[in-house]
């Protein structure tokens, strides 16, 4: 065997910013249309990285019915504290949990995350939201979906479905919290694969 | 972290951690289930060598609203008032997979003890030594300035320290645990401090602490402040002469009426009162200046909750420890 | 009288650590000192070879005259579980001791000559250093009324040092009649200088470090003030006052002032106060607790320069051991100690030697010649000289050692200098011509026939 210590991680570009906005544009769609319309729609994006995608599927929903406000249908859900990995990882500092005025009882809640894997996270934001309300409907909204689930569990919406093996890594870097060589870039990438 | 023993070696970083931790924990406070799973499973110990109720409870709501099991093991009436060392308490909750001991001790140092040897290998957390700390007291207190000093400066609730905020505590600094905890985290967040207190009870080498020492409470209040911590004179100290008679020292020392008017003359409008509690009214300080608004005696009393939830949430999550399991792994086999 | 103890013929040792010199010990005393003794005995006194000459390499070691130390706590009687005569001075002999003054605060107190009696038998019967009791001042170290004094001096015990150590002796008008007392039979008071009241619940030195660690403080001048006061009542009463472990830089310079004017009084520091601050205490170890308390570098500094130009007159061990469970606890719940007796010298030559601060000879001085002194021992702390008492120790300078309490002969672990690596190490001691160490290990007992010497 050899060591993939010292070389450096290949990395392959899966999606780009056009793939990035296709996807949302066509989530954001599918939505209204599942929901026949914005009524009751709240996305609630997970952070880091599920918070900017809820932003902006609400501000292409936004641009598809004038009648929606996007700031008031956009919460952030953190499931740090509900997490069953927390003795396993390093300590991780809870976020805030930002819900819009309107509450979520009664409402459809979207979920919005960047990768779909195990189910761990989605596991634990439908814990998070039952101590917060009583949705009408939870559903769930996600950039990448791939694979490897280990719970019961599966998105409604899906931007892209990326078999993966286990070795490799998914990487989604936003505008709004990463940045590639200085340069804030939106890009899904694959490292790891052999 | 693995202990909370001390502000004196707490890192800005991570007392800034454990502040905006806390305002996560401070929105779980404002829900209709005031209740977190993070620590589901995990025996949390107060281990009280001195009685004190409020922080007992303040620690005991902490650990119960993230989940924790709690074991109140108070020293009195228990085997320790019987001879029982420390050591062998120790030894006990051990044995009982203690994740975390939140130890009040008459003794300063004691929960350093604990910390340091192989007595038990739970996370310890210092509610409260004798004079020399009281770690969670001091988060409380620069959780309440910084909610105070954000709204006013006009930064973010999270992330941001004390910089440029003048903070006087007065009154028996010889024995306060709560002062020595707060000048060295205030310190850390980048306010300036000044002691004001007689000059018996200042300790010897307090020149060496990273405050200035006044001797004359008007005198500080007039230079500006932007809060105003006083400290609750120990019934103990008021027959070996600190100071002639409590008239003498409220007069001197205390935060009376005339102080608070002071404060409005002085166009302080923005200035807070501040005490540990429990206070003595009309001796450190009057009723009129613990009811005022400008008093965050009850803010101080909730965020405390708050703070004691961040701090057992970050001792206890997270990959540091080794899992405290052990004992009870040999028993199911 | 003591039974034949062989004859041992140390070669080529450094005598007080300057020229290279052989000693011939044969009776219990030093028969002979010289260049390659073992040709000139051999040709000139041939009947002292077939007694089965034993032949010590001295190469690289340095002889010093037995060490006496004129302050250890022996515990018995009374705290068995914490030391014995035996134990203590197994010890006492391991670091290169050949007398110890044991101090009085045993239970019941030394304050009758039955008890001063019994621990002198005692130590006569474990053979291993000559037990010298102190005699407390007064009865049950109260402070209220003097002890038997005299039946003390007069006991087979032959008490003359007394102190109430561990305690104070804070009354003026009982020490200025201790003081002149004892002028009858040329006693001497050592005195634990410490003002109670500036000293209640003290738990380490007041100062920088006491502030943070919230720690009631012991300020220099609780010491200072009742040395001041005693060496004023020596001068008017014109007695012998010895102060006991002297820890802050005031101190040295009240006593410095004291000899000047001519004042009889000598005075003593302990090992761990030349090495160790108040620094330590942070970790809240009691293993640092001890009384007089750790003090700061500037103390130190000031001590080892007393020391060094006799302002200090002597290295008292103030060797304190206690049961473990004393010290497993909280710091203000811990006794105060710490043991001493098999580090001093180390201790010693790390922080006067090393440092270039004193000789062999001045070694030898402060832990032998001068202790013997104060205790009227008339016996120890001799020249290594044809005729004296054979009381020797030799030491490997260039040793280092990791010191493991655990592998010590006291049975206090309670040592302050745990794990640190020290220079020094004894290789042999010689009791009244016997070998209670060789090879750096216990040897065997002194045994004397017809009982006590």
């Amino acid at each position: 065997m050899t060591s993939f210590a010292n070389t450096p991680i290949p990395a392959r570009v899966v999606l780009n910013q056009a793939d990035i906005d296709r996807a949302l544009t066509r989530i954001a769609h599918e939505l209204l249309e599942a929901n026949k319309g914005p009524r009751d729609l709240v996305l609630l994006g997970i952070p880091r990285r599920g918070y900017p995608l809820a932003v902006r599927l609400a501000e292409k929903i936004a641009a598809a019915d004038a009648t929606v406000d996007p700031a008031h249908i956009v919460g952030q859900l953190d499931v740090t504290m509900f997490r069953d990995d927390l003795s396993r990882q390093p300590t991780r500092p809870p976020l805030a949990t930002v819900l819009p005025q309107s509450g979520i009882d009664d409402k459809v809640v979207v979920l919005v995350d960047d990768v779909l894997y195990s189910g761990r996270t989605i596991r634990a934001a439908l814990d998070a939201l039952v101590d917060l309300g009583r949705p009408r409907i939870v559903r769930l909204a996600v950039l990448i979906d791939r694979g490897h689930r280990e719970l019961p569990i599966r998105a409604d919406h899906v931007g892209k479905n990326l078999p993966t093996a286990a070795v490799e890594k998914v990487r989604v870097h936003l505008t709004e919290t990463d940045t590639v060589d200085g340069i804030p870039t939106d890009e899904v990438v694959i490292e790891g694969s052999v | 972290m693995k202990h909370l023993l001390s502000t004196q070696d707490l890192s800005r970083d991570n007392a800034i951690l454990i502040l905006d931790t806390a305002e996560q924990m401070a929105a779980v406070g404002d829900r209709e289930v005031k209740k977190l799973p993070a620590l589901r499973g995990r025996t949390v110990v107060n281990l009280f060598f001195e009685d004190s109720t409020r922080t007992r409870i303040s620690f005991e709501a902490a650990a119960k609203r993230l989940s924790a099991d709690v074991i109140n093991f108070a020293a009195k009436g228990s085997s320790v008032s019987k001879g029982e060392s420390l050591k062998d308490t120790a030894q006990t909750l051990s044995a009982m997979g203690a994740d975390a001991v939140v130890i009040r001790h008459w003794a300063s140092g004691a929960p350093h003890r604990l910390a340091a040897t192989d007595w038990i290998d739970a996370g310890v957390i210092n509610a409260g030594d004798g004079t020399h700390e009281h770690p969670t007291q001091a988060l409380l207190d620069a959780f309440t300035m910084r909610r105070h000093w954000s709204a006013l400066t006009g930064s973010g609730s999270t992330g941001g320290d004390l910089a440029g905020m003048r903070v006087a505590i007065a009154g028996d600094v010889l024995h306060s645990r709560v002062a020595r905890s707060n000048v060295w985290l205030l310190r850390t967040l980048g306010a300036t401090v000044t002691l004001v207190a007689p000059p018996t009870l200042l300790p010897i080498g307090v020149e060496s602490w990273p405050c200035t020492v006044s001797y004359d409470l008007d005198q500080t209040i007039a230079q500006g402040v932007d809060a105003v911590m006083m400290l609750r004179v120990q019934g103990e100290r008021m027959n070996a002469s600190f100071f002639p008679s409590t008239r003498e020292y409220s007069r001197r020392w205390g935060f009376d009426d005339n102080r608070l008017r002071a404060l409005d003359e002085l166009g302080m409008k923005d200035t807070i009162i501040m005490h540990p509690g429990p206070m003595n009214r009309g001796l450190e300080i009057s009723s009129a200046a613990a009811d005022s608004p400008r008093s965050t005696v009850l803010a101080q009393v909730r965020n405390g909750v708050s703070v004691r939830m961040a701090a057992l949430y970050l001792l206890l999550s997270g990959d540091f420890r080794e899992p405290a399991v052990q004992p009870s792994k040999e028993t199911t086999r | 009288m003591s039974t034949p103890t062989g004859t041992y013929l140390i070669r080529g040792a450094a005598i007080l650590g300057g020229a290279t010199e052989d000693l011939l010990i044969r009776d219990g005393i030093i028969a002979a000192r010289g260049i390659d003794l073992q040709q000139s005995a051999a040709t000139g006194t041939a009947e002292s070879l077939d007694a089965g000459l034993t032949v010590i390499d001295g190469t690289g070691l340095v002889a010093l005259p037995g060490m006496v130390d004129i302050h250890t706590h022996l515990r018995e009687p009374g705290r068995e579980d914490a030391e014995t005569v035996e134990t203590g001075t197994r010890a006492a002999a391991l670091g290169g001791y050949t007398a110890v003054h044991a101090m009085a605060n045993s239970n019941p107190v030394a304050d009758t000559a039955g008890v001063v009696e019994q621990v002198h038998s005692l130590g006569i019967s474990a053979g291993w250093v000559d037990v010298r009791p102190v005699g407390a001042v007064t009865v049950g170290l109260a402070g209220k009324q003097l002890a038997e004094l005299g039946a003390m001096a007069d006991s087979r015990a032959g008490v003359r040092v007394f102190s109430d150590d561990g305690i104070c002796v804070h009354d003026p008008v009982l020490m200025r009649r201790a003081l002149e007392y004892v002028k009858a039979f040329d006693g001497v008071v050592a005195q634990h200088a410490q003002e109670p009241r500036l000293t209640e619940g003290a738990q380490m030195n007041e100062g920088e470090v006491s502030s943070v660690l919230g720690l009631a403080g012991w300020p220099a001048v609780a010491e200072e003030s009742i040395i001041a006061r005693d060496v004023l009542l020596a001068q008017h009463v014109g007695s012998r006052l010895h102060i006991c472990h002297v820890s802050t830089a005031g101190s040295v310079e009240l006593i410095r002032w004291a000899k000047e004017r001519g004042i009889n009084v000598t005075a003593e520091v302990t090992p761990h106060h030349l090495l160790l601050t108040d620094d330590l205490v942070r970790s809240y170890d009691p293993v640092y607790k001890v009384n007089p308390p750790l003090r700061t570098d500037a103390d130190v500094q000031a001590l080892r320069a007393g020391l060094a130009d006799g302002t200090i007159d002597v290295i008292g061990t103030d060797h304190a051991p206690h049961p473990s469970e004393h010290k497993e606890c909280e710091w203000a719940q811990a006794a105060m100690g710490m043991t001493g007796l098999e580090t001093a010298l180390s201790v010693v030559q790390e922080t006067m030697i090393e440092t270039g601060l004193m000789t062999w000879a001045d070694f030898a001085r402060v832990t032998s010649t001068v202790p013997a002194q104060i205790g009227r021992v008339a016996d120890q702390g001799r020249p290594l000289e044809v005729g004296e008492p054979a009381n020797i120790v030799l030491v490997d300078p260039a040793a280092r050692w990791i010191v493991d309490p655990a592998a010590m002969a006291t049975m206090g672990r309670n040592s302050p200098f745990r794990g640190l690596e020290l220079p020094g190490r004894v290789i042999a001691t010689f009791f009244h011509g016997h070998p209670t160490v060789l090879a750096g290990a216990l040897n065997t007992p002194r045994r004397i026939l017809g009982g006590d010497a």
